[in-house]
């Protein structure tokens, strides 16, 4: 499933400090763990992840460091900080208070359609 | 193919992959460096999928996303980068040794012709000509400061063949001699006449320097003009920061009593204006992404404007003409309106992309050029009456020519605009006759400055 952008530029730094959270890794295992954790629903164009890492990077709420991998290949490898944890700790309560009210308009429409009444237009009948 | 010549043709692929984003502005090399990991990666895991090296590769590629779209987003990021990159790109930035060391290069060049064209400014002064005891001499050699350390820095950039070098030099030693050698009557006509046409000769002779000696060329033609009005753009920019510093430092100073005026007056405005000529072609050079999206804004607003003050000047002329009104002060002020005109004409042609279907700019412009032509007819029967009343002087033959040439100008570019206006011609036209015009200007300026003081004995 392709996510529109504003959904992608919205959820995507919450995403990868979550990810960061657990330990620290590089892009293109940031990707994977993007897809395996939406089992496959979420895809973002892989290279807008890097600016959006530096932005973090510039924000110190992730700090980086260049590793040389097994493989003799350098990777850059970041982790997250303190101010990062609390920017996380926002990014979790604000997305709460948005699922939050989404199930609660969204379990109204389903009793709704359950009922056979179409609730956004009951007014106007 | 074997699974090795496909590495190779792989590795190849993403260094030419790599280069190619490095050109991009925001993006640096260790950002490249990332990028390239995560190809790498994608690549080698698609491989183990069972895809060949090759085809892993493109869709590596392909899953990273456009490149632009990529760009922007580090560009935003990195906005710092951004002027970092295109003036001073012998910071490392490109990763590409070779182009870092040409743009340090690039840059001692520029501070080295700035601080050479900014002291030889002050040379004549050993030998005791200053500005205060032969204003004369620094008029007429005005030109011969600034010009050859600019046509050094083109000749340079450009590696122009021996033979333009040669022929610039030539023409440049040429003025000099000439405006030096001829016995001009202090404060004569012809003495001013060569000293405002002397820098428009060697301007043009910058511009064989500018196009590295494929003058014959229409499109460096073109790109001399574009260039002329950027640059022009860069030295208003700089003038005023210039004038900004002169005139605190002036008052800061004299608030504890250290008058530096003469300073300022014979140090830091000449020289600063001499240095700050190299210094602007050079911005025009590095920052073309910039200015190009400039220069359009600029001709759409000024073009209108100037359209309007012409038409009005225009009427305004014609209901109140009488013999007196062709004063000489008034011919003087209304050439220099049609010599910005020309020059905002010729902005507007280059800064235009040629493809695009006739607009209301294109009207607005007509409407600039056939004002302008009428002013000019003006202007040119008020030079030949006073002609037919006082015979002629240096000055009048070199109006005369001067309102000649943009008359021919003006009234083939209005015929070529019409045409286009209504389809029947490209726009292609109209910058082909721009361009063919060029020696035109040239070859007036060269008489004015060599063959009008004989012809007028130095009056």
């Amino acid at each position: 499933m392709r996510l529109p952008k504003d959904l992608v530029a919205a959820s995507a730094a919450p995403m990868v400090l979550g990810i960061l959270a657990d330990g620290e890794s590089y892009g293109y295992a940031i990707l994977q763990r993007v897809r395996e954790l939406s089992g496959g629903q979420i895809e973002w164009t892989d290279g807008l992840l890097y600016p959006l890492l530096h932005r973090l990077e510039e924000q110190a709420q992730v700090e980086a460091s260049w590793e040389t991998s097994d493989s003799g290949r350098k990777r850059k490898y970041y982790r997250i900080t303190t101010a990062g944890r609390s920017a996380l700790a926002d990014h979790q309560r604000q997305w709460r208070a948005v699922i939050d009210a989404l199930g609660e308009t969204w379990g109204d429409v389903a009793q709704a359609v359950a009922r056979g009444t179409r609730p956004r237009e009951g007014m106007a009948t | 193919m074997t699974t090795d010549d496909a590495r190779a043709y792989v590795d190849a692929q993403i260094a030419q992959w790599r280069e190619y984003v490095l050109k991009r502005t925001g993006v640096d090399a260790a950002d490249a460096d990332e990028l390239e990991s995560h190809l790498r990666d994608q690549a080698a895991d698609l491989e183990r999928t069972g895809l060949a090296p090759d085809e892993s590769f493109l869709v590596a590629v392909k899953r990273l996303g456009a490149q632009h779209e990529i760009s922007r987003e580090f560009a935003r990021v990195h906005s710092d980068r951004l002027w970092k990159q295109l003036v001073l790109s012998g910071t490392g930035a490109s990763g590409d040794p070779a182009s870092d060391a040409r743009g340090r290069a690039e840059v001692r060049w520029v501070v080295g012709l700035a601080v050479l064209a900014a002291a030889a400014l002050k040379v004549p002064a050993l030998f005791g000509v200053a500005p205060g005891s032969d204003p004369g001499f620094y008029a007429r050699n005005a030109a011969l400061f600034a010009l050859p350390a600019l046509a050094a820095y083109f000749a340079w950039k450009r590696a122009a063949p021996i033979a333009t070098i040669v022929a610039v030099a030539v023409s440049f030693v040429a003025g000099g001699v000439l405006v030096n050698a001829y016995p001009f009557v202090r404060g004569g006509q012809t003495e001013g006449l060569a000293a405002i046409h002397l820098p428009i000769a060697l301007w043009l002779v910058v511009g064989v320097a500018y196009v590295g000696g494929e003058w014959r060329s229409r499109r460096r033609r073109m790109d001399f003009i574009r260039f002329t009005g950027e640059w022009v753009v860069y030295m208003s920019l700089i003038a005023l920061g210039g004038g900004v510093l002169s005139g605190i430092t002036v008052g800061a100073f004299s608030l504890v009593d250290v008058d530096t005026f003469t300073f300022v007056g014979e140090w830091l405005l000449p020289c600063g204006a001499v240095g700050a000529a190299i210094v602007a072609a050079w911005l025009v050079e590095s920052k073309q992404g910039v200015i190009e999206n400039l220069a359009p804004v600029l001709t759409r607003i000024f073009t209108p404007l100037f359209a309007a003050m012409l038409v009005v000047l225009a009427v305004a002329f014609a209901v109140s003409w009488t013999a007196d009104a062709a004063s000489r002060d008034a011919l003087v002020v209304l050439d220099l309106v049609l010599a910005l005109v020309l020059g905002l004409v010729l902005f507007a042609i280059s800064a235009r992309e040629s493809l695009a279907p006739p607009g209301l700019f294109d009207v607005l412009q007509l409407v600039l050029v056939t004002a302008a032509l009428a002013v000019d007819v003006l202007v040119l029967a008020g030079i030949l009456g006073r002609i037919g009343e006082y015979g002629f002087t240096a000055n009048r033959t070199a109006a005369l020519g001067e309102n000649l040439i943009l008359l021919v100008n003006l009234a083939w570019a209005a015929w070529l605009a019409i045409g286009f206006l209504r389809g029947r011609r490209a726009f292609a036209a109209s910058e082909r006759w721009q361009t063919a015009y060029v020696p035109v200007y040239l070859a007036w300026a060269v008489v004015v400055v060599a063959a009008l003081p004989p012809l007028f004995t130095f009056a």
